[in-house]
């Protein structure tokens, strides 16, 4: 798989072929599959996105602490929000439906993990109903999200654990981003600006999640993250270019994760999970667990 | 090699890559010791795993690996009664395993009509796993290839004769290590494979003399 955007770009414009194109091709040289297999295992991993959507939006859920939960259905049923009726609102309520579904141990595609797994699924499916997108070119922005979050994993990090919450629903995000602008039509240079234009507004964000569960932020980054990937996709077709390369971008998401005091990687010790009212409801809702599995 | 799949999945029941997929592969690992669902099983958790395992249904996850449930299968939320049903006897234990041991570690005894196994693993993340330990030997099984493990007598020509026998059964090694804990004691090999080992091989394998004991493990992660 590549090691930096640039190139894959490059290889594509010099080919007049997408960077999806240039994903499988590259995905197939490497695992000796046939795309025609790779298509197929990217198309039931789309299926599978979308059960978590619909489960999400009809499910009444809630995760084991029961810190989260019910509220893509509050987004989906207010009638009177600003955004009533936009894909943007329906977007949001994708990613937190996913997530949903994902704290309370339901089946979901982590991409690329499980804490940012409701951003992609948002953003593709949100996007291809409002723009009356067919599967075949979905399945090709599957192809071309797993490319980006490659080269992220290869640069930087895909785990919160190692980079903080920019390297997971930061990261997601950029996927999400650089996937959709070439789903809607856009060049794979501007795929790049995209996917720069949104990881340089998670830069630095830390993964703090209260009692170390993947619930409290989590749910609520994956709707927030979408709403800056769709800034990202919005700005790059536009036209906006953003200065700094996009695979500097990603290097300094990395750096930025090593020098993460280890207080803001996932372990509790820092940020929202730390502060009085983090730290009591972790000790409170964990008792709960414990209680209930019995 | 990162793969597009491996970005773009694996399927799994949430919440979480490392305590819960991770910690379901390690359950199907053991389980795969002992070649059936135990009947008793202790589970002891280190690090992560004990602090924040139950939130994440890492409890769970475990529980329905020993069931031989995999990553995706939602039977895993109800693990822990479907094992009450199935009888087996499942004990957790919070423990320090080893100040340096990885932050999501378990060690899992389970035993099947007296037939018994011991495991250390660890989830690594993204739903990675590494077993580090198996009755006591030192391994390093990634459940990405079908594995077997073996013990054998120290003697001469053993290496030979075991990958004879997989050669006839056209089975390709793919990786192999040899350790053992001293001269002329126990040796331990970790054989892993392209193919699925067949039960004519385990068989053949388990009729040497001194073959002292083997297993088969599944591969349970990986396309």
């Amino acid at each position: 798989m590549y090691k930096a955007l640039a190139d894959a770009i490059r290889d594509a414009e010099r080919d007049e072929k997408s960077l999806a194109q240039v994903a499988l091709e590259a995905e197939a040289r490497d695992q000796g599959r046939p795309i025609q297999d790779i298509r197929a295992a990217l198309k039931r991993a789309l299926d599978v996105m979308r059960g978590a959507i619909e489960k999400g939006l009809t499910g009444d859920l809630y995760s084991a602490s029961g810190l989260v939960g019910g509220d893509a259905a509050k987004l989906r049923q207010n009638p009177n929000g600003p955004l009533a009726q936009t894909a943007f609102r329906d977007i949001l309520t994708r990613a937190l439906a996913v997530q949903e579904v994902n704290a309370a141990m339901g089946v979901i595609v982590a991409a690329p993990t499980a804490g940012g797994a409701g951003v992609l699924p948002a953003i593709l499916t949100g996007l291809a109903k409002a723009k009356s997108v067919d599967d075949e070119r979905v399945v090709d922005g599957l192809a071309t999200a797993g490319l980006i979050g490659a080269v992220v994993a290869e640069r930087a990090s895909l785990s919160g654990a190692e980079g903080g919450c920019q390297a997971e629903t930061g990261a997601a995000a950029g996927m999400a981003a650089g996937a959709a602008t070439e789903m809607l039509g856009g060049t794979p240079s501007q795929v790049g600006h995209a996917v720069a234009l949104t990881m340089q507004g998670t830069l630095g964000l830390v993964c703090d999640p209260l009692g170390g569960l993947v619930e409290l932020p989590c749910v609520f980054r994956n709707a927030t993250g979408s709403a800056i990937a769709l800034a990202g996709i919005e700005m790059a077709l536009s036209g906006i270019t953003f200065a700094i390369p996009v695979d500097e971008v990603i290097d300094v998401m990395g750096e930025i994760g090593r020098e993460m005091d280890v207080r803001y990687r996932e372990t509790a010790g820092g940020g929202l999970a730390a502060t009085p009212t983090g730290r009591r409801l972790a000790k409170e809702r964990l008792y709960q667990i414990k209680r209930a599995d019995g | 090699m990162v793969s597009l799949l491996d970005i773009i999945g694996p399927v799994m029941v949430g919440p979480s890559s490392s305590h819960t997929a991770g910690a379901c592969r390690l359950g199907l690992l053991a389980r795969g010791l002992i070649g059936g669902t135990p009947q008793s099983g202790l589970l002891q958790l280190h690090g992560s795993f004990a602090r924040t395992g139950e939130g994440h249904g890492t409890d769970k996850a475990l529980v329905g690996g020993l069931l031989g449930f995999r990553p995706d299968d939602e039977r895993l939320r109800d693990a822990l009664q479907i094992a009450e049903r199935e009888g087996l006897d499942y004990k957790f234990e919070k423990t320090t395993i080893a100040d340096a041991a990885h932050p999501n570690t378990v060690r899992i005894s389970i035993e099947l009509n007296g037939n018994k196994a011991t495991m250390l693993g660890s989830s690594l993340g993204a739903g990675r796993i590494l077993v580090q330990e198996i009755d006591g030997y030192p391994v390093e099984v990634t459940g990405n290839l079908h594995t077997i493990v073996l013990v054998a007598e120290d003697r001469k020509g053993s290496i030979a004769r075991i990958t004879g026998i997989l050669a006839n059964h056209d089975i390709n090694i793919a990786t192999l290590r040899l350790t053992r804990k001293e001269r002329g004691g126990d040796a331990f090999m970790v054989i892993e494979c392209d193919e699925e080992p067949d039960r004519k091989a385990g068989e053949e394998l388990r009729a040497l003399d001194w073959v002292r004991w083997t297993r088969r493990l599944d591969k349970v992660s990986g396309g």
